[in-house]
């Protein structure tokens, strides 16, 4: 049997539930601790019911047991408040932090972008961007690789029902949190996100635009196939993610149209801009998980 | 019903939402010659910002030609009386943007936010009060949400700190019936001291009846912009309702004469086309689609040859919100395609 490294997930709420299924289906990581807060949570007794160790007293109910059920990685899916203390605790424990949350202490994530450049860094807490910055951000990339991008900007759409109370409270998180990835890791020079809630019944799935300013005139096919290349990278962990229109060029302008539909796990698929949050943390930490298990990585 | 005596504040939306049928293109120059009219005409209350509030500079809905600050900064120390508002949208703002409007004297924030999402506006609206701004919660297209909803949703915003509420004609969609229904519930439903406003887009040509309907049942804010320079067929047209005011005794503060000439020798002449009820405007208000779609859609027909009329329809159909401006070139891209034009 193939060893497996165990993982905590911190917040039992749509987020931790949706990545608890996917993490039982990988290949490397095993998931053995839910934490939460409430012990009424229906999230804590999903996971007990899946067979996981829980505790409802946040991530103080976690730290004895790390060292005995040898946790290397945990994931928060609290909110950006709690995580720096949620992070230092477990680091000092020397568990590797997988943050999707917008608190963005550790560098920037975005697995088809920068995901191997994260490899032998020693980094012990990775943030995850947002659900916006996973979507779009492969496809400013996929520009500023073929040319220089003087601005990008993205627009990502989302349905209400998907957009939580984490979310709405605390959306200029989205907008800077966004931004700055856009330029760091997306390599526009400067970068702009917006946000737009939609309450349409049934629910729309995840739309994003993404619309960039080269410097010079486009180099359309280069661009067109570049593209298309990252497409498909994004598509093996989010299979529903989807060129929909473009990329159209005007002038200076390149804009590219997606749609994300989730996988449906634990949230329906309209829910995509959840989906691909949830894959594209599980698809990181099983990059570190291989890392660990081929022995180039020991977390301290 | 008689509304002689009644006091109402009519607040100028000719440099704002008068930005979307500019292409947020309005000189410094313009914009002063403008403020400086409405405020010797008396108008007590005035936005200045970008058509898509502060930050809306952006590709999805167009770069201005000057910055909010460039912007504010200019008119604000001209002014005599008025007072400056600058809007806010949520998700396409921050509350940095709030800081930098305070700073440079802007005196009423208003934080919009579609009429069923206005727990987006906590953060902005808690930070406005601290501040001590008169704060407004904006509910954007209050034709797609039922009386009940709208109530829920301004109990929300008003709860946050706001001190006045707007039930928002975005897509000029409603009817003087729906006006009074909807304002009328809400009213009845907020604390006696927190204010009730009006805005409205003159799609079906309601904009001053819409006005008038609020204000009998309890608005006291009223948003019309000089010649109607406003997004899709225009807002309430100022000088025609600050008139019909003097008509029916409302009192608005505002000189008749003023403003009526506000409006024909600084407005007009800058049009870059004529603000009118014409087949694509009127059918944002046949179908309830947001006004500021009106010259994306009207580009997207000239690019893709698909009538700027099917497009909003089709918006319309996919309960389109404020701020989707993407979603115009989208879906004239998809229809193109799907008829072999592309």
């Amino acid at each position: 049997m193939t060893q497996k490294i165990k993982c905590a997930l911190i917040g039992p709420g749509n987020i931790g539930t949706d990545l608890l299924y996917k993490l039982q289906r990988s290949p490397v990581l095993e998931p053995v601790w839910m934490v939460g807060i409430d012990p009424t949570s229906e999230g804590l007794k999903r996971a007990q019911d899946m067979g996981l160790k829980i505790t409802a007293d946040g991530v103080d109910g976690l730290l004895p047991h790390v060292k005995a059920d040898n946790i290397q990685i945990a994931f928060d899916a609290t909110s950006a408040y709690v995580h720096a203390e949620n992070s230092r605790k477990l680091n000092e424990l020397g568990v590797l932090m997988i943050d999707l949350t917008p608190a963005a202490i550790g560098p920037f994530c975005v697995p088809p972008v920068n995901l191997v450049q994260h490899v032998g860094q020693g980094e012990m807490n990775v943030n995850m961007v947002t659900c916006g910055g996973q979507a779009t951000i492969p496809m400013v990339a996929a520009i500023s690789r073929v040319q220089p991008v003087e601005y990008g900007e993205i627009v990502a759409t989302i349905s209400s029902k998907s957009a939580g109370p984490g979310t709405r409270k605390n959306i200029d998180e989205f907008t800077r949190t966004t931004s700055g990835a856009i330029e760091k890791v997306g390599g526009a020079k400067r970068g702009k996100a917006i946000i737009i809630i939609n309450p349409a019944e049934p629910p729309l799935i995840m739309r994003d635009t993404v619309h960039c300013l080269v410097e010079g005139e486009p180099k359309q096919q280069e661009i067109i196939d570049s593209v298309h290349a990252m497409v498909a990278e994004v598509q093996k962990y989010v299979p529903g993610y989807r060129l929909v229109n473009g990329p159209v060029f005007d002038g200076n302008r390149v804009s590219v149209f997606l749609e994300v539909k989730g996988l449906g796990d634990f949230l329906p698929t309209y829910a995509g801009n959840l989906d691909i949050m949830t894959a594209a943390a599980a698809r990181t930490a099983e990059m570190f998980a291989e890392e660990i298990l081929k022995g180039t990585l020991t977390l301290q | 019903m008689n509304l002689r005596g009644k006091k109402i504040t009519v607040h100028d939306m000719t440099l704002r939402d008068g930005m979307h049928p500019k292409r947020h293109l309005m000189t410094l120059e313009q914009m002063k010659s403008i403020a400086t009219g409405l405020d010797e005409a008396g108008v007590p209350l005035i936005e200045v910002t970008h058509g898509d509030g502060l930050g809306g500079s952006s590709v999805n809905y167009g770069f201005p030609a000057h910055s909010d600050e460039e912007y504010l900064s200019t008119v604000i120390p001209l002014m005599k009386q008025a007072k400056i508002s600058a809007l806010l949208l949520p998700g396409i703002g921050t509350v940095d943007h709030l800081k930098m409007a305070h700073e440079l004297g802007v005196n009423t924030i208003r934080v919009a936010t579609h009429c069923t999402e206005a727990d987006v506006s906590e953060q902005h609206i808690k930070f406005a009060r601290k501040l001590e701004m008169d704060t407004v919660g904006f509910l954007m297209m209050s034709h797609m949400a039922s009386p009940e909803m709208l109530v829920s949703q301004a109990r929300l915003m008003e709860g946050y700190g706001a001190n006045c509420i707007y039930v928002t004609d975005s897509a000029g969609h409603m009817l003087p019936a729906d006006v009074k229904l909807k304002l009328g519930t809400v009213r009845d439903a907020l604390k006696p001291e927190t204010e009730l406003g009006f805005h409205g887009h003159h799609n079906l040509a309601m904009g001053v009846a819409n006005s008038i309907a609020a204000v009998e049942v309890g608005a006291t804010r009223i948003d019309a912009a000089a010649a109607g320079l406003g997004a899709g067929a225009g807002n309430t047209p100022m000088e025609v309702f600050v008139t019909v005011c003097a008509m029916m005794g409302i009192e608005t503060g505002v000189d008749v004469a003023k403003i009526q000439d506000v409006a024909e020798d600084l407005v007009v002449p800058i049009m870059d086309h004529p603000i009118r009820v014409d087949r694509d405007s009127l059918t944002l208000g046949y179908a309830g689609v947001y006004s500021s779609f009106l010259l994306f859609a009207k580009r997207a027909e000239k690019k893709y040859g698909i009538s700027a009329r099917e497009i909003l329809l089709e918006l319309g159909r996919r309960g389109m919100v404020g701020g989707q401006e993407d979603m115009i070139e989208d879906t004239a891209l998809t229809l193109a395609r799907e008829r072999g034009l592309i």
